[in-house]
């Protein structure tokens, strides 16, 4: 890395704080230009248990959490336990010396910093989460950076209790100046820089940018990892005049969608792989009306409830398989937090203009995750195709009837929305003619029912310039091709830079259009290299196949992680050593220490080889 | 020019509907076209929803705005179609089994949401689109295809659950009343809020047991009695009343109607149809949502 960077680990129990001294931490960094990248690794309870948070920190914009910890503020015993052993040399570790004490040496090189929460806050008997605060003033100290900034993020998150930001000022205060007189600064030291930072999670941008892309109408129940899009919408509905409804259940969701869609507003819906599965059926009943909508499926790890707060890549041939018969999708798989900013509007645009669903297939790792966005980014004013849309009576020349589902060359038919006078018709979820009478209850029509399949059928045949084409990153001449699909776009990214800088020529191709598939692009791309991975977050390997389904493209390695915890840049550079070493499947693992007391070192010894890439125990299945 | 008034007719389609000769669906449909043209609702302006099932091929046989939904989501598709667009006459129709079973539970949210539609089941207590099986308002120990030794089940109260989950307007009708519901329809259209009028309309091809002359022994016009519609217990003594006497006819209607969903909603509340509201947001709005992140 060029740019100083540093990455700090919060651990805790849940209800501990983790996430809002992270949220502090964050936003005092972006508010003096520093960049950061966060991700929490946690578990589905409400207190107790473990949580750990990475923030990474840099000048230069970090595009994942990094495999390695800088500074610790460990909240408890456990997590000062668990994750000690993983400092880099020069790193520090941060904890309520009254309460706990490390129960085993810090690896060389590795300072502990003991803070006497105490006496540096005298609420925290009563508040046990100033200990955060108090350390979190510390870290900004041994981190080079002044304490105004701090001070700053207070006034603003306790902006209606002035009292509560005193409290948090003194502790932090306390923190910072005791941090300066006891402890030795980090080694490596930040500095503050002019660019502007949002900082937001994957869910906040893709509702936000849904919401500039003309979203009026948001509709979802809850569900982990997807519920803050409903959150942000419903705590902006009264100020953006959005209709916003909680309801009884997916399916009731995407018909409301749909059915907000067909009269002629754009309306979205997101969830998760369960509600997903409750979608499906009305997502074909929007492929045969032909009526656009936007569905979200923020991915976990499956199947069924499988490890709800856990990220994977699984859902792809649930998107593919979604609703019965043969209809017309589009799945689009955002690649990073930034591109869950516009892809709702690219999505919009191109369900209005071929009138169909479009399903994004997000990740918990990016809509869960947050990072800073340049806010110039942010700060675009998106154009709206709205496509062929009659909203008023001044269609179609007098005389001649309204078809709905006119065959025409494009297989485009213009849209009348109910309530325009002279276009009265039914949508039907049966077969239907172009006037929408239908075809199913006639006696077979063989002619008239292909003649509206191919029209359905030809809307796909321009769709594909409507939609991002994959880039290539990196030498065009190199070695191998790394593939990876949706958000695994940062990490392959790093890895990629990595590797080249270690003389492994690789090149990136990140596939964001998943249904339609930038064949020729792809394949292009390809038959100069010598070697293509294929790099994705579940077991199967579900791009693979729809990459070979689609193209014959079998590629010579696979890099999977399915272990529920995302890909850090050291499994795929190491993953890619191996292919070309001649594996053709490598399954990552991460090596997320727990601490055991049946160690055989006993329960004063951290385990082994924490910081190697670890293989699975059992040899990868081909 | 002032456009000529509606009737009936205008409401009539060429395609004619294809229900079995002396289905109960037919007084359904033709007493719809009289309260529409009743009630001067332009056809542009009328949205007629439906799910699955004979009766709910009824879209296709007026002259409106129609959707042919899927089994059972009906309701939620037309909330979603209100909400976008309040200014539209929202009618959902569907059956039994349609409404009853596998669309319950929207059924019940979609009267505790009190969304301004109106939901008319035709009710014949039986499967008949295919070819007659048991529906959730088939009596008990009736015999039909999937219960040939008499349906175990109890028979749903479509009339009690509708009390309970806070509907404000119930009616039950029968498809051999045409008059009463004309006045029905007009009535339900006219309320604001949630509507349910459950239509008694006899299956003459699979259901031999509910019959025009079975409910014909035994319907009475709750306008011929002495009947409080606006007192809660009185309606649910009513609603549980199924057997040698059946009440037709309005049921409850809601002496404090709560304001429907659409009026209420916080981006409906000015009255302009989300459809017509813009959609574009300036960009000071923008560059405020960006400092929430900052």
């Amino acid at each position: 890395m060029s740019q100083p960077e540093i990455v700090v680990g919060i651990g805790g129990a849940a209800g501990d704080g983790t996430a809002s001294a992270g949220n502090t931490l964050v936003l005092s960094m972006s508010r003096q230009g520093i960049a950061a990248y966060s991700y929490n690794a946690y578990q589905s309870v409400i207190r107790g248990g473990h949580s750990w948070l990475r923030l990474r920190f840099s000048a230069k914009k970090p595009l994942t959490h990094g495999d390695q910890v800088n500074a610790l503020i460990a909240l408890n015993q456990d997590s000062l336990d668990r994750h000690l052993q993983e400092l880099a040399p020069g790193g520090i570790a941060l904890f309520n010396g009254a309460k706990f004490a490390p129960s085993y040496d810090p690896p060389e090189g590795v300072q502990l910093c003991s803070l006497p929460v105490p006496d540096l806050a005298p609420d925290a008997a009563r508040l046990p989460v100033m200990q955060n605060t108090v350390a979190v003033g510390a870290l900004v100290q041994l981190m080079g950076l002044e304490f105004t900034t701090l001070e700053s993020v207070f006034e603003t998150t306790f902006a209606k209790k002035p009292a509560v930001v005193q409290q948090n000022v003194d502790a932090a205060r306390n923190g910072y100046d005791y941090a300066a007189k006891n402890f030795e600064p980090l080694a490596t030291q930040l500095k503050p820089t002019d660019q502007k930072w949002a900082q937001a999670s994957g869910n906040h941008l893709l509702a936000m940018g849904a919401a500039l892309a003309g979203c009026k109408f948001y509709v979802a129940y809850p569900m982990s990892p997807a519920t803050h899009i409903l959150e942000w919408f419903a705590n902006h509905a009264q100020k953006l005049g959005i209709c916003v409804r909680q309801v009884e259940d997916e399916i009731s969701v995407v018909n409301m969608c749909i059915g907000a869609n067909h009269m002629g507003v754009r309306g979205m819906c997101a969830t998760s792989g369960g509600g997903f599965a409750l979608m499906t059926e009305a997502i074909g009943m929007a492929g045969i009306f032909e009526t656009p909508a936007v569905i979200i499926n923020v991915m976990r790890a499956g199947p069924s409830t499988g490890v709800p707060t856990k990220t994977e890549q699984a859902d792809l041939n649930q998107a593919f398989g979604a609703s019965q018969g043969d209809f017309q999708r589009v799945v689009l798989a955002p690649l990073s937090m930034p591109d869950c900013f516009v892809t709702p509007s690219q999505a919009f645009d191109v369900a209005d203009h071929f009138q169909l669903p479009v399903i994004i297939l997000a990740d918990l790792l990016m809509c869960e995750g947050s990072e800073t966005v340049a806010t110039d980014e942010l700060d675009v004013e998106f154009p709206i195709d709205r496509g062929e849309l009659i909203t008023s009576a001044d269609g179609p020349p007098v005389g001649e009837p309204y078809l709905r589902y006119k065959d025409t060359p494009s297989g485009i038919s213009p849209r009348a929305v109910p309530g325009v006078p002279g276009h009265l018709h039914v949508a039907a979820s049966d077969e239907h003619d172009e006037d929408g009478v239908l075809l199913s209850d006639v006696y077979t029509d063989p002619i008239r029912r292909m003649k509206m399949t191919r029209k359905r059928a030809r809307k796909m045949s321009t769709i594909l310039h409507h939609l991002p084409a994959p880039i290539l990153e990196g030498p065009a001449d190199a070695e191998t091709t790394l593939i990876g699909w949706g958000s695994t776009w940062g990490v392959i990214k790093e890895a990629a830079e990595r590797l080249n800088a270690e003389g492994v020529s690789v090149n990136h191709l990140q596939i964001k259009t998943i249904i339609p598939l930038h064949v020729d692009e792809i394949a292009a791309v390809l038959e100069k290299n010598q070697r293509t991975i294929i790099i994705e977050n579940n077991q199967s390997g579900q791009f693979a196949r729809h990459l070979r389904a689609e193209s014959g493209i079998v590629a010579s390695g696979h890099i999977r992680k399915y272990d529920g915890e995302p890909f850090e840049p050291k499994h795929i550079v190491a993953g890619v050593k191996d292919v070309i070493g001649g594996q053709s499947l490598v399954e990552a693992v991460s090596t997320e220490p727990g601490w055991r007391t049946d160690h055989p070192t006993g329960t004063s010894g951290p385990w082994d080889g924490l910081n190697e890439v670890r293989k699975p125990d059992v040899p990868a299945e081909a | 020019m002032v456009a000529p008034a509606l009737v009936a007719k205008d409401f009539k389609p060429e395609t004619p509907p294809d229900w079995c000769p002396g289905c109960g669906d037919f007084g359904v449909l033709t007493g719809l076209f009289q309260a529409c043209a009743a009630l001067q609702i332009q056809p542009h302006n009328l949205l007629v929803v439906s799910g699955i099932g004979c009766s709910s091929n009824l879209p296709g046989f007026i002259r409106s705005y129609g959707v042919h939904s899927l089994h059972g989501r009906a309701l939620p598709f037309a909330t979603g179609s209100k909400l976008a667009n309040q200014a539209m006459t929202v009618v959902v129709t569907g059956g039994d089994g349609d409404g009853y079973g596998i669309g319950l539970n929207h059924f019940v949210q979609a009267m505790r949401r009190n969304i301004d539609v109106t939901y008319i089941v035709m009710n014949n207590e039986i499967y008949g689109l295919t070819t007659g099986q048991a529906s959730p308002t088939t009596e008990t120990g009736m015999k039909t295809k999937t219960t040939p030794h008499g349906n175990l089940e109890g028979m749903l109260n479509p009339m009690a659950l509708a009390l309970a989950a806070g509907c404000g307007f119930i009616a039950r009708g029968f498809s051999g009343q045409p008059k009463q519901l004309v006045e029905l329809y007009k009535a339900g259209i006219n309320h604001p809020g949630f509507a349910l009028i459950d239509v008694f309309s006899p299956c003459v091809t699979f259901n031999k047991h509910n019959t025009y002359p079975w409910f014909r022994e035994r319907v009475y016009k709750l306008e011929d009695e002495d009947h409080d519609t606006g007192n809660f217990h009185s309606a649910m003594d009513k609603a549980l009343e199924y057997g040698d006497r059946i009440p037709i006819g309005l049921l409850y209607r809601s002496p404090d109607p709560q304001p429907p969903l659409d009026a209420i909603d916080p981006a409906l509340t000015s009255g302009e149809p989300l459809v017509q509201q813009s959609f574009t947001i300036d960009g000071d709005t923008r560059k405020g949502l960006i400092r929430e992140f900052m």
